[in-house]
């Protein structure tokens, strides 16, 4: 990937970065950490990586995308009102009554969402049966998968690994969202999830571990997953709750936040300044 | 149309009969799955995978994986059948078949097998009394408990064809013929098979054999049974309830699931609803557990039998 390219993703990870937080802020409250950590992921799957038809979100030819951490669901949404799904007014409607932008993506509700999440642990047996499908029917369609770290306290998510390993479903790449905090509190505190590269490479995985805030590490790790032919692949994105946002990074109960202190306040429009001008710098 | 099988007394193996309609809904369409959660060779669903390798998956013991595999199939186009026992499928998987299925309007069609005093041998732990009753609780969502091979391989060939939540639970062993081979039938329709004047008889799956000849020993004793067999639990055929009740002094139902949120519990919201001011008798497994035994000693014991329909209807104020 070329400078230029990584440039652009960049620009992309900062316009989704600044629609959650002014769809959040604008709420008043949200899911603030978990979206911000898989920014970057989602700039490079969205910006680069998958294919499909902002104009016909149902293209049966399209990649797919599982959010099993549903909560993250603003970020999602962030991205795919940035590469046209549908206009960003939409944003500003997250949770209220009747809304197409539920907390927890629809796949019924929102264009773009090809799954619907936010019971944890549900989205990686989908995944999983979505890869199944794509292999069944002979097409080099790929189903990427993103699991919360917190996530990773849920039985299902190792059913559903021991599955994908199994079956060597290299068409459905599992990243893992190594923030290394939950909603009470750190993992390894939690229930501490010890070494989730060694758990993967033991469950069967080709498992390797990136900067999650690094763009272009994000995309080498991709690139070398399509030449892993006889395995699953997993990749652990190293990143940081609150992510790109040092006040939000610092802030201890990031999890969901509420912008109801004028501290927070201060530093949201600090952040959505920053990014603005970054955008106009970069983005011209 | 359906006709009663002639003498009623040969056994079939339901779950050979869910193996025949499968193999030959694969044949009608090659997007049918079959997914097992290792009970393959307890289900029989290993011959399809004989007969059919790509459309069949053991996902190994995993239900929950299984029901968002299945999810996740549907997505992509295929049509899924799972199966595993009764419980398994239902009870342990709930949140998926809700979440990743019927929420995300996904289609799964569900096999529970052994349902209630059918467990036999496995035991207490292997039962369910409340599959239905959870089920019921899933909008859209259609039930069905089939009364014998020839129905279990209508109902199984007839979701084969829809979209959307479909739950089936059926003994896998031999159970009694009740219809003759070529019968079909209409979903969310219930079926009259005795006509009577005195008390209206409900029933479902398996027990509707017991209901029809605890109505026919009764005939002789002068109490005239009228029976219907309701193997749509939902949706439910209101019409048919509110039709032959008409003029009865009772409605019993006899169910092999417990009374709470079964069959009986859906009759007894239409008596309510439709303020029939019919008296109702609920036979079925009231506030137990499971327990373990041959599938003739639980009958026996959770009181669903032949000869406890005619008791039960001997004692009421006709």
């Amino acid at each position: 990937m070329n400078a230029s390219e990584v440039k652009d993703l960049k620009v992309l990870s900062a316009k989704i970065r600044l629609d959650v937080m002014k769809m959040l802020s604008s709420l008043g409250y949200g899911h603030v950490g978990g979206s911000l950590s898989i920014v970057e992921v989602l700039s490079v799957l969205y910006g680069k990586y998958m294919r499909y038809d902002a104009s016909n979100p149902s293209w049966d030819k399209r990649d797919m995308f599982v959010l099993s951490k549903g909560h993250a669901g603003p970020g999602l949404y962030a991205t795919l009102a940035n590469v046209g799904f549908f206009e960003k007014d939409m944003l500003y409607t997250l949770n209220a009554g009747g809304t197409n932008m539920p907390s927890h993506p629809d796949r019924s509700k929102t264009p773009g969402v090809d799954m619907t999440t936010g019971s944890l642990g549900q989205g990686t047996s989908v995944a999983a049966g979505i890869a199944t499908g794509f292999k069944m029917n002979h097409t080099d369609q790929k189903v990427y998968l993103i699991v919360g770290d917190g996530e990773l306290n849920e039985g299902q998510c190792w059913e559903a690994f021991q599955y994908i390993a199994h079956n060597k479903l290299n068409n459905c790449i599992v990243f893992i969202d190594n923030n290394k905090r939950q909603l009470d509190g750190y993992t390894c505190d939690v229930c501490n999830p010890f070494d989730i590269e060694a758990k993967m490479r033991a469950f069967g995985f080709h498992a390797l571990s990136v900067n999650g805030a690094d763009e272009k590490a994000i995309a080498d790790a991709i690139e070398l997953s399509f030449d892993v032919k006889d395995q699953a692949v997993c990749i652990i994105l190293d990143t940081i709750k609150g992510q790109g946002i040092p006040y939000f990074e610092q802030l201890e109960a990031n999890h969901s936040v509420k912008f109801n202190s004028e501290e927070t306040q201060l530093a949201t429009s600090e952040a959505i300044a920053n990014l603005e001008a970054y955008i106009v710098k970069e983005g011209a | 149309m359906f006709t009663l099988d002639r003498d009623r007394q040969d056994k079939q193996e339901m779950r050979m009969s869910v193996v025949g309609a499968l193999q030959e809904a694969i044949q009608e369409n090659a997007n049918v799955v079959a997914l097992e959660a290792d009970l393959g060779g307890a289900s029989g669903w290993t011959n399809i995978q004989k007969t059919h390798p790509d459309n069949f998956i053991n996902v190994g013991i995993a239900e929950a994986n299984m029901i968002g595999i299945a999810a996740g199939l549907s997505v992509t186009g295929f049509v899924p059948f799972v199966h595993t026992f009764g419980p398994f499928a239902t009870r342990r998987v709930f949140d998926q078949i809700f979440l990743s299925g019927a929420y995300a309007f996904n289609t799964l069609n569900i096999y529970g097998s052994d349902p209630g005093f059918c467990a036999g041998p496995n035991g207490g732990t292997h039962t369910t009394w409340e599959d239905v009753a959870l089920m019921r609780t899933i909008p859209d969502a259609v039930i069905c408990d089939a009364a014998d091979d020839v129905q279990m391989d209508w109902i199984i060939k007839e979701f084969a064809k829809m979209e959307g939540i479909h739950y089936i639970r059926g003994n896998r062993k031999g159970v009694r013929n009740l219809y003759a081979k070529g019968s079909t039938f209409r979903l969310g329709k219930a079926n009259l098979l005795r006509e009577g004047e005195d008390v209206l008889l409900i029933s479902a799956g398996q027990l509707v054999s017991d209901a029809l000849d605890a109505a026919n020993e009764l005939a002789s004793q002068d109490i005239d049974v009228e029976v219907l067999d309701m193997f749509t639990i939902k949706p439910l055929d209101v019409e048919a309830i509110l039709k032959h009740s008409k003029d009865k002094k009772h409605i019993v139902v006899l169910e092999n699931h417990s009374i709470t949120g079964g069959l009986g519990s859906a009759v007894a919201e239409v008596i309510a609803e439709h303020a029939l001011q019919i008296p109702l008798m609920r036979m079925g497994c009231k506030e137990a557990f499971g327990q373990v035994g041959s599938q003739e000693y639980l009958q026996k014991e959770f009181g669903l039998t032949k000869d406890d329909v005619v008791k039960t209807i001997q004692n009421l104020t006709i």
